[in-house]
């Protein structure tokens, strides 16, 4: 029983990961229609950015899980301006290739400038350790990335549940035309939000740091498992993403636990089962399937 | 108020529309009729800057707005009902009818204003947009334009498929429209509708304007025009 539900810790940990970066894509995708593959390499740079930065000037832990996604969010800004919005008027696949290759190149630029093996990172002391309740013991950095990414995914569901620019995202990635039609200059909101789907991503990487092994490759992985997430499900749809993120994790801790050597696959099974009963995913709606 | 001069509307090589003029003066109601694939709504789209391949001149108020972006085009009054209702799913009866800004104040509908008119959106207005019956949609397609304050209005076959009850509470609402200064371009398959809102007729074919009929004459010709249609 003790071991279950530390497993269970344990993989709502890691989905938490899954569950903010995957978030970061569904918004991306519902309202740029852009599939960014390279969003994984933004949850790296996120990693990297927190490791180089407490290195060179001595950002901690906490400060860095504010810097960091801000700093990634003019990343993303920047990326959209320069790069993503020429190819917004072609066909979404321009885009796609575009990502894929920026991921490609921000792994290499990396690796040149700090090879490929890990960075260390310390995490603060009052992470450290375990968490004591009753019999079961949890290590406390573990619950504090599933809790911190608790607060951030109902942040962001308030924002989009209870907001007028939440309204406006859920508006344009249901019906992107009509919402123009309707007098909102969607363009506005498109380089914000890519921004912010970055930044979600970066947000990743920082909570992953004292976590994982901070290498130029650590994204490489993750976006494969990403994609499977945003699958499972239902490609755009936020609740969708976080649920099938923490969904996801569990599946990967108890395959680690259970069947070391089957646990990547089950995560690609499941999906598989997912699409053959739902193909538009979990949450997704069946006309944009 | 709203004049289209020459207008052509291409998809790749096949061109939909070949040179379309027509006027909507202030405070009419006209209706475009047509066989299918006559070019309608791809005139309504054109008006609504959503169509890209386009060539011509579109003017509202005597000011070009061929240039415009579809948001730009509504905040200068243009009011689209497109033929499939376009209710969002993913908003909530209230926010698919608050989603769009009041472009004109003056003219706007208020929230309470809507709810009077419409009880049952009052009554559903926390449920997603989708649970309306259809009737219910269109009404709820409708409303939210009128919210905006929309100069005019730009509605794809409003009574399509709806039952004859609700087309007649339709066929109320763009009468009290109209009787509010508000003009109406409106696409309809249904004759006995058009007839029954409308100043004036335009008949497209193969994309150009056939006939330019008054509803005098159009009520008079009423079943060479059905025989024409196909009806």
């Amino acid at each position: 029983m003790n071991e279950i539900l530390q497993y269970t810790v344990q993989g709502l940990a890691a989905g938490s990961f899954y569950a903010l970066a995957a978030l970061g894509l569904a918004i991306i995708f519902g309202v740029l229609g852009v599939v960014n593959f390279a969003h994984g390499a933004c949850y790296m740079l996120g990693a990297f950015a927190a490791a180089v930065l407490m290195d060179l000037v001595g950002l901690n832990f906490w400060l860095a899980l504010i810097v960091v996604p801000v700093l990634m969010f003019f990343f993303g800004v920047l990326l959209e301006r320069l790069l993503v919005s020429r190819l917004t008027a072609l066909d979404p696949l321009y885009n796609f290739l575009l990502t894929f290759g920026l991921s490609l190149l921000l792994v290499d630029l990396v690796k040149r400038e700090y090879g490929v093996s890990g960075q260390p990172y310390t995490r603060p002391e009052i992470l450290g350790g375990q968490l004591t309740l009753g019999a079961l013991r949890l290590p406390t950095y573990q619950v504090f990335v599933l809790v911190f990414s608790l607060l951030v995914c109902l942040g962001v569901w308030l924002l989009m549940t209870r907001t007028r620019i939440g309204m406006i995202v859920r508006a344009s990635t249901e019906k992107s035309e009509l919402t123009r039609a309707l007098g909102i200059d969607v363009n506005r909101w498109v380089t914000p939000v890519f921004g912010f789907g970055i930044a979600l991503a970066g947000l990743a990487g920082v909570l992953a740091a004292p976590f994982r092994a901070i290498t130029a490759d650590m994204g490489s992985s993750f976006i494969i498992i990403l994609f499977a997430v945003v699958v499972i499900g239902g490609l755009g749809s936020i609740v969708g993403a976080v649920v099938a993120g923490f969904l996801v994790g569990l599946v990967e801790a108890f395959g680690q636990a259970y069947a070391p050597t089957l646990s990547q696959i089950v995560i690609f099974v499941l999906m598989a089962v997912v699409i053959l009963i739902r193909p538009a995913g979990l949450f997704g709606r069946e006309e944009n399937a | 108020m709203l004049e289209v001069r020459g207008l052509e509307a291409f998809y790749g090589d096949a061109q939909a529309l070949h040179g379309v003029d027509l006027v909507v003066r202030e405070g009419e109601v006209v209706t475009l009729v047509g066989r299918n694939g006559a070019g309608k709504t791809t005139l309504l789209r054109c008006l609504m800057g959503l169509h890209r391949d386009v060539r011509g001149s579109v003017t509202l108020d005597g000011t070009e707005i061929t240039g415009l972006g579809p948001h730009q085009r509504a905040r200068r009054g243009l009011g689209w009902v497109q033929d499939d209702r376009g209710i969002y799913a993913s908003l909530s009866v209230e926010e698919n009818l608050t989603l769009p800004p009041v472009t004109h104040p003056d003219g706007a509908w208020s929230l309470a204003q809507v709810y009077d008119a419409f009880p049952v959106l009052a009554d559903r207005r926390r449920a997603p947009g989708t649970t309306l019956s259809g009737g219910e949609q269109q009404m709820l397609a409708l409303a939210r334009v009128l919210r905006t304050g929309a100069r005019v209005l730009l509605l794809d076959e409003p009574s399509e498929g709806l039952a004859p009850v609700i087309v007649q509470r339709i066929r109320d609402i763009v009468q009290q429209v109209k009787a509010n200064g508000t003009t109406v371009l409106l696409v309809e398959q249904n004759v006995r509708f058009a007839s029954s809102v409308a100043d004036r007729h335009y008949v497209l074919a193969e994309g150009h304007v056939a006939a330019d009929l008054d509803n005098e004459e159009f009520t008079r010709r009423q079943d060479e025009l059905l025989a024409y249609l196909g009806m």
